[in-house]
């Protein structure tokens, strides 16, 4: 996994509440088989006037001018701007595969749904909950600015406007030592493989209908 | 001390080690696989050379992409090569896999229970978010992203923190018509798409309890939709008889070592919740969704909301772009909203229970004049057979629908049935967002008595006034 230290970039703004996982990437992107290549089907149907389907030159595709990561100014932005209750839906991480395919290292919103906070994690994308009227103010902040950046940085968990203003966030210390050390978390559960065994072995005595084998 | 809420109890028996902090490392019983959230997974193992830490305790099945009405082939090769790949992944790994023409297939979260491959007391976890409908049976069940799954397969276990609980008590009967969808419903219309993130749901109240298991499938199915990763109801002897048979529910002297250990997967009389919540079931009428998410919900004698008297800024806009897209106007009758299309089936609503209500709505009637596809899709093959079995193909079809293939089907669109740009759709299924039955579909989200209505009536009606002919 990519590891996640500071990262210092654009801020493209999405002013929606309930920002669903369909929305971010639609079905039709979770036939591949890949975990790479999503990207370019990020918000599919809010970014693309026409209908879109796997295996296309989505360079040639009719781009929505009003979507706000087509305009001009938001190009090669890191950081996503949202509002409440973002990633809700499908548990679906092809989700966080396309954000960080088109380039976002971390999301800043009031709230996230569980499975995508986690699956964010797993994937070096970084996503922050802030209060709702820090996140209000980050958005007029960002309308009125052309080229605002933010540098976030995971160990102090600070995020830094280009004022010179500080704003702290939370970080659960497990997860932001993983993203922080790019690990692997199956290693670091595989250590534990005694204790799993020592489970098993308790436990099929406990409830032996749990481990026959059918 | 405080007594323990189910989940506690559920946690607790799971717990493999805890960091000073909580995170937690947490066994999984049962693991689900199927076509969608799986390929990556098993790629990871390969990459880093490591193999399934339980065999036994993994059940894959196709259900997203397989088509419903020829089974043969596969038109789309892109499908194909996903059911393929999983295919493969279970012959490498030698897992057990119901595949694609197995009358045992269908949607994951319907053929888990069905076979007793769920069983009480259990940690379930499966790549789909609808996991959640397993808590139905005092099981801990939620949805996990691919790195997730490739843990589990790896581990057996999950890397956790515990999550805060919440009582949801549906206190009271239900009026006659009323089912398990619009209980749910009427829970999320109440708390919000994001009232239960961070926490367990327990269902609990005499609603609850009177509810049959596919009932209490239903309602924890749409768990996730209120932001709860897992939602629970307690083992009671409506649980305990549901397994009888099944073929991976344990027999004889296990049998009877289980029941006993089931009857206490139930919150203790002086547990704490974080959170209650209370509901009148009286007051619940049958249920409409008019926006693009679940919360946005009506009672059919309601209208569609204006977005002018909501006073909240984002809120109002949000509602105003999904009048925009459902090309509704405001304080239109929702009994007036006319439907091109019907869907009855999902692991929300495609059991026996759903595809006879809807059945007794649609008994010698016809399609009305506007509806241009209504189809049926049951949730597993055995489902199917047991329908027809009951005759129940022949009311459908006999009223203009069809009668399909099991499978996720249009409730996410993965295979062919979707709606096209501007199509309208009563559907039994979860998730009313945008483009989630097709792009530019419009989805309303309703009870199967209420799908099967529409599809006769050509517009929303309420239920209760449709007696069986």
């Amino acid at each position: 996994m990519q590891a996640f230290t500071v990262v210092e970039g654009l801020v493209a703004p999405i002013d929606r509440a309930n920002i669903d996982t369909d929305a971010v990437i639609p079905k039709q992107y979770l036939k591949s088989v890949k975990r790479t290549g999503f990207g370019p089907n990020l918000f599919d149907e809010w970014r693309y006037l026409d209908h879109g389907e796997p295996g296309q030159d989505h360079s040639q595709r009719r781009q929505n001018p009003d979507f706000v990561l087509n305009q001009p100014r938001y190009q090669g932005a890191q950081i996503l701007l949202a509002r409440k209750n973002f990633g809700c839906g499908s548990s679906r991480e092809h989700a966080v595969w396309a954000l960080a395919d088109y380039g976002f290292r971390a999301v800043i919103a009031p709230s996230f749904a569980d499975i995508f906070f986690g699956n964010a994690f797993k994937n070096g994308v970084l996503p922050i909950q802030l209060d709702e009227e820090v996140v209000d103010r980050l958005f007029r902040d960002v309308d009125a600015t052309e080229g605002y950046t933010l540098k976030i940085d995971l160990a102090a968990q600070s995020i830094t406007a280009a004022n010179g203003e500080v704003i702290g966030f939370e970080v659960d210390p497990f997860r932001k030592d993983c993203l922080l050390k790019g690990l692997d978390d199956i290693s670091l559960t595989l250590q534990h493989a005694d204790a799993i065994k020592a489970y098993e072995a308790h436990r099929s005595a406990q409830a032996p209908w749990l481990f026959a084998v059918a | 001390m405080a007594g323990k809420t189910l989940y506690d109890k559920l946690w607790e028996d799971h717990l493999v080690r805890a960091d000073e902090d909580g995170t937690s490392l947490i066994y999984i019983d049962r693991h689900l696989v199927h076509e969608v959230t799986s390929p990556q997974a098993f790629e990871g193992l390969r990459l880093a050379g490591r193999d399934v830490w339980r065999r036994d305790s993994i059940l894959a099945v196709p259900d997203h992409n397989v088509p419903t009405i020829d089974r043969q082939v596969i038109e789309d090769p892109v499908s194909r090569i996903q059911i393929e790949t999983l295919d493969q992944n279970c012959a490498d790994f030698k897992l057990v896999e119901f595949k694609m023409n197995d009358i045992r297939q269908g949607i994951v979260h319907v053929i888990g229970p069905e076979q007793g491959a769920t069983l009480p007391g259990m940690t379930v976890v499966c790549g789909d978010s609808h996991t959640s409908t397993h808590g139905a049976f005092g099981a801990l069940a939620f949805g996990i992203g691919t790195s997730e799954v490739e843990h589990v397969l790896a581990t057996q276990c999950l890397i956790l923190k515990k999550s805060k609980n919440m009582q949801v008590v549906v206190e009271g009967n239900v009026a006659p018509g009323i089912t398990a969808k619009d209980i749910a419903l009427a829970i999320i219309g109440q708390i919000g798409t994001a009232g239960g993130t961070g926490y367990v749901i327990e269902y609990a109240g005499a609603a609850i309890r009177a509810l049959s298991m596919e009932g209490r499938m239903t309602l924890c199915n749409m768990t996730i939709e209120a932001g709860a990763r897992a939602g629970m109801v307690a083992v009671d002897d409506t649980t305990v008889d549901y397994f009888r048979g099944k073929p991976y529910a344990p027999r004889d002297a296990l049998w009877d070592q289980a029941v006993a250990a089931w009857s206490e997967l139930k919150s203790d009389r002086d547990a704490q919740f974080d959170a209650v919540v209370h509901i009148d079931a009286a007051s619940i009428k049958p249920q409409v969704t008019w926006g693009t998410s679940p919360e946005m919900v009506v009672t059919i004698d309601e209208r569609v909301p204006d977005p002018a008297a909501e006073t909240n800024v984002v809120k109002a806009e949000g509602m105003q772009r999904a009048l925009e897209y459902m090309g509704l106007e405001a304080n239109t009758p929702i009994q007036q909203i006319q439907v091109d299309k019907v869907f009855i089936g999902s692991c929300t609503n495609s059991r026996i229970e759903d595809i006879r209500a809807a059945a007794e709505i649609v008994k010698g009637r016809k399609l009305a004049d506007n509806v241009k596809l209504a189809m049926v899709v049951a949730g597993s093959g055995l489902i199917k057979q047991q329908a027809e079995q009951e005759g129940l193909d022949k009311v459908f079809t006999d009223a203009g629908f069809e009668w399909r293939e099991p499978g996720c089907s249009m409730c996410l669109a993965m295979n062919a049935d979707r709606l096209e740009p501007g199509e309208r759709c009563a559907s039994t299924s979860n998730r009313n967002f945008e483009g989630r039955q097709g792009q530019g579909g419009r989805t309303h989200l309703v009870s199967p008595a209420m799908a099967a209505g529409a599809a006769i009536a050509g517009h929303f009606v309420d239920v209760r006034n449709l007696s069986a002919t």
